[in-house]
């Protein structure tokens, strides 16, 4: 789901669907099980897993929510917690790893780097992981405390709470063509990365390394 | 002290001559010798091996892009456990040039410092074991990121840079023959 | 029933070629991303080739377009184990070239900081080492002591990792009240969780099997691959900056520099453990040295002027004005500075031409050299061995790959 999908997409309206007294009642019992029972696999890369891991300790403690079940393989995992910077190295890594989980499956992009590139505009890195893999909540920070973790993840939980299974068509469409694939087009990918704000002055190196001299590296020291 | 440095620094002009084309002492206490880079192994050698110099430890390989100054220069940081010294070795070079001899058979951690040196500067390093690229993707095809040319964003566009790094065959591996390959050994 | 037939064995040979087993780069086990991928035989490892680069970010290419005071934020990405170390070595490495010189209260600051960030990181490398062996309550302890160290981190600076605490010339601010009562706090009550860990690991018939003999390497070899820091004192050689290349006053610090003997993974393990207990000794006395005093240096290449200066003096107004827009001007030369930090020895070599920017920044990251040893260490070993070898190397990805 691309921006320009968001604006024009079917949004599900109570009436229209296929919504009975019996369906909104298993519902709820299918949404408490899942959102109570998450296994996040944990996509850690930086400073964000760290926080991460530190969240899953005994301070902060995801066990409460259910969560304490970190799922290293995708087959077995719910809630994709991406933290941490995504070079292109890495971007096809993750989309395949997306691509593993089974439905239904969320996505949290945790820290500024997933979500936007973070301090990192450069050559190598990923400006937000949302244009390779459909992202849920994100969860600003540099890094997120463990409690802006556990808030983004009680987001999902909010999210989950609100779906109905009269909607799973529109909601976990998935196509298979699509896998491996970015998930913004081109002219997405142009707009979530385009260059923004100060960056165009941080764009510069040293002014007198620009100026061509003629000379020996030793005299550059002097 | 002092002495002990301006010996060397003799002691060295003395074997390899014209090889040594300046010395320094930079902030205060940093031992810096400039020498020409065809000689790099050979002066290198002489450092590690000598009674009274044994730079046993080499701590880094690096270049610099200067910007204004066109060209490479290939810095070598060494420091000796026995006479605890601290010394480095800069090899200049030139912009259609940009090879020097590897000291991987010297000093095993050579092998990825060089690794990394052509990886991000383009610097040829002959006779090295395994000389491919370590930090980018295997077929990155921009060029050598940390020349002065080589924009911060990179050369491709976003939409180019996620679509390549999407079709990268990320199962792709070195296969055990095609490691053999790499470069040559310097007793081939 | 008996089977009378006798079965065709297929003709040819039974015996198969060498296994690819790839590891990672996501995998709970490798410490980050890090790829490893190894040729096995049976379950004996041939060759393994480490591909890195999951996790480049371009620092040192950044460093050449951020000012000198902007690239502190930048160094505490990169070993985001012990960032409070890579700040500090940072800003030493500038303050030499400029040849600037702290203050008295800042070196003691300095000091205290990098020894509390080596505790910080060898409990973390303790908690996933345990981890990789299978102990799962060391990790616990471990991360609940960090939680205090945290705690220290966000009282001083505001942040619990990313701490960029200082800058050429001082730190960002003085300690708040209180913080070394915290740490004192903290040093006098930490040797009983390590005690406790120690308990369970040391003398452990499981964790001694796992870790004895294994990845061994021997001094002189150590020293040619390139290894400092704990990895390369576990196999004897006694190189320890914080003795040979002192600094801030290390020198008067009465501390002890543990040796191993074997150069396996028991003996690194033992050489940190060690190590944190000596890194309670230094911070016990530096707590007690700590000086008053201003703790920025007030030389005009770097500090602001106060703001009654700035409002009643044009001169000050237009120095501060200068300092903030165009940033530190550090002369032109180059400097490489290290420091003991806690995977081994900790490098920056920047270069400057005289401008506000440098031309260049190098990290001379140990866990980089020190993971290219990697498929010396472990070949002939078995595949979980192989974890517990990278495991007692110490690395962090994020250092690696910069």
């Amino acid at each position: 789901m691309g921006i320009k999908d968001r604006q024009n997409e079917q949004l599900p309206v109570a009436g229209n669907s296929e919504l009975t007294f019996l369906t909104t009642k298993v519902d709820f019992v299918v949404n408490w099980a899942r959102r109570n029972s998450l296994w996040p696999m944990p996509f850690g890369t930086a400073c964000c897993a760290i926080e991460m891991m530190a969240s899953a300790a005994s301070n902060f403690d995801l066990a409460r929510f259910g969560m304490e079940r970190m799922s290293f393989s995708p087959r077995q995992a719910d809630v994709l917690i991406c933290a941490g910077r995504v070079p292109y190295k890495l971007a096809p890594v993750l989309r395949r790893t997306w691509d593993q989980m089974m439905q239904p499956k969320w996505c949290i992009s945790m820290g500024a780097c997933a979500s936007s590139g973070g301090v990192f505009d450069t050559y190598s890195m990923v400006q937000g992981i949302d244009t390779i893999v459909p992202v849920d909540v994100y969860v600003p920070g540099c890094p997120p405390r463990p409690e802006g973790l556990i808030y983004g993840l009680m987001m999902i939980q909010e999210k989950i709470k609100s779906e109905s299974m009269a909607d799973h068509e529109l909601l976990r469409r998935e196509d298979p063509e699509g896998a491996g694939k970015p998930v913004a087009d081109s002219s997405e990918v142009k707009a979530l990365t385009g260059v923004f704000g100060n960056s165009t002055q941080q764009d510069k190196f040293s002014s007198l390394a620009q100026t061509a001299r003629p000379g020996r590296f030793k005299d550059v020291l002097k | 002290m002092t002495e002990g440095k301006v010996s060397m620094i003799e002691a060295m002009v003395d074997v390899f001559g014209s090889a040594i084309t300046g010395s320094e002492i930079q902030c205060g206490d940093q031992q810096v010798v400039h020498v020409e880079p065809s000689n790099n192994l050979e002066i290198l050698t002489w450092l590690k091996n000598t009674e009274g110099h044994d730079y046993d430890l080499l701590l880094d390989v690096t270049a610099v892009d200067y910007g204004s100054v066109p060209g490479v220069e290939v810095v070598y940081q060494l420091w000796s456990i026995t006479n605890k010294k601290l010394l480095r070795i800069k090899c200049p070079l030139p912009e259609d040039s940009l090879k020097i001899r590897s000291v991987a058979d010297l000093w095993g951690s050579a092998n990825w410092l060089e690794r990394e040196v052509f990886d991000l500067f383009g610097v040829q390093f002959e006779g090295h074991p395994d000389l491919r690229r370590i930090l980018m993707p295997k077929n990155y095809s921009e060029g050598h990121p940390l020349r002065k040319d080589f924009p911060l964003r990179g050369r491709f566009s976003r939409e180019k840079q996620t679509e390549l790094a999407l079709k990268q065959d990320y199962e792709d591996y070195y296969s055990p023959e095609q490691l053999e390959g790499f470069g040559q050994r310097a007793d081939d | 029933m008996s089977v009378k037939q006798t079965i065709e064995l297929p003709q040819g040979n039974l015996d198969s070629g060498n296994m690819l087993v790839n590891i990672g780069p996501q995998h709970p086990a490798t410490h980050g991303v890090l790829r490893l991928l190894c040729e096995l035989d049976g379950e004996t490892i041939v060759q393994i080739d480490p591909d890195i680069g999951y996790l480049h970010s371009s620092f040192e290419k950044l460093g050449e377009f951020r000012t000198w005071n902007q690239i502190v934020p930048l160094t505490d990405r990169m070993d985001y184990l012990a960032p409070l170390m890579y700040n500090c070595v940072y800003v030493m490495a500038v303050e030499k070239l400029m040849d600037l010189k702290v203050t008295e209260r800042c070196k003691v600051v300095r000091v205290l900081c990098m020894e509390m960030e080596r505790i910080f990181s060898h409990l973390l490398w303790l908690g996933t080492t345990a981890i990789d062996v299978g102990a799962f309550t060391p990790f616990l302890y471990a991360f609940q002591e960090r939680e205090r160290i945290y705690k220290l981190h966000e009282a001083f600076t505001g942040a619990r990792i990313t701490t960029s605490a200082t800058r050429i010339g001082g730190m960002m601010a003085d300690l708040p009240e209180g913080w070394t009562d915290e740490l004192r706090n903290f040093v006098e009550t930490f040797p009983e969780t390590l005690d406790e860990i120690d308990s369970l690991l040391t003398r452990n018939g499981i964790h001694l099997g796992r870790t004895q003999d294994i990845g061994t390497i021997s001094g002189s070899d150590a020293v040619n691959a390139g290894f400092t820091g704990p990895n390369l004192r576990a196999s004897g050689i006694d190189y320890d900056l914080r003795k040979d290349r002192p600094y801030y006053d290390y020198e008067t610090y009465a501390f002890e520099v543990p040796i191993g003997k074997n150069g396996d993974c028991y003996d690194r393990y033992l050489v940190r453990m060690e190590e944190m207990r000596q890194s309670l000794k230094i911070l016990d006395q530096a707590l007690r040295r700590l000086p008053g005093g201003p703790i920025n240096v007030d030389d005009p290449r770097v500090s602001l002027p106060s703001k009654t200066d700035c409002m009643n003096d044009m001169e000050s107004m237009i120095h501060h004005f200068k300092i903030v827009t165009e940033g530190v001007r550090v002369p032109p030369g180059d400097c490489y500075f290290a420091i003991e930090g806690s995977k081994g020895e900790l490098g920056m070599y920047v270069v400057s031409d005289g401008g506000e920017k440098p031309v260049r920044w190098r990290v001379r990251p140990p866990s980089f050299v020190n993971l290219s040893v990697l498929p010396q260490l472990a070949e002939g070993h078995q595949v979980s061995d192989l974890i517990m070898i990278n495991a007692s190397l110490d690395i962090v990805l994020g250092e690696i790959d910069r």
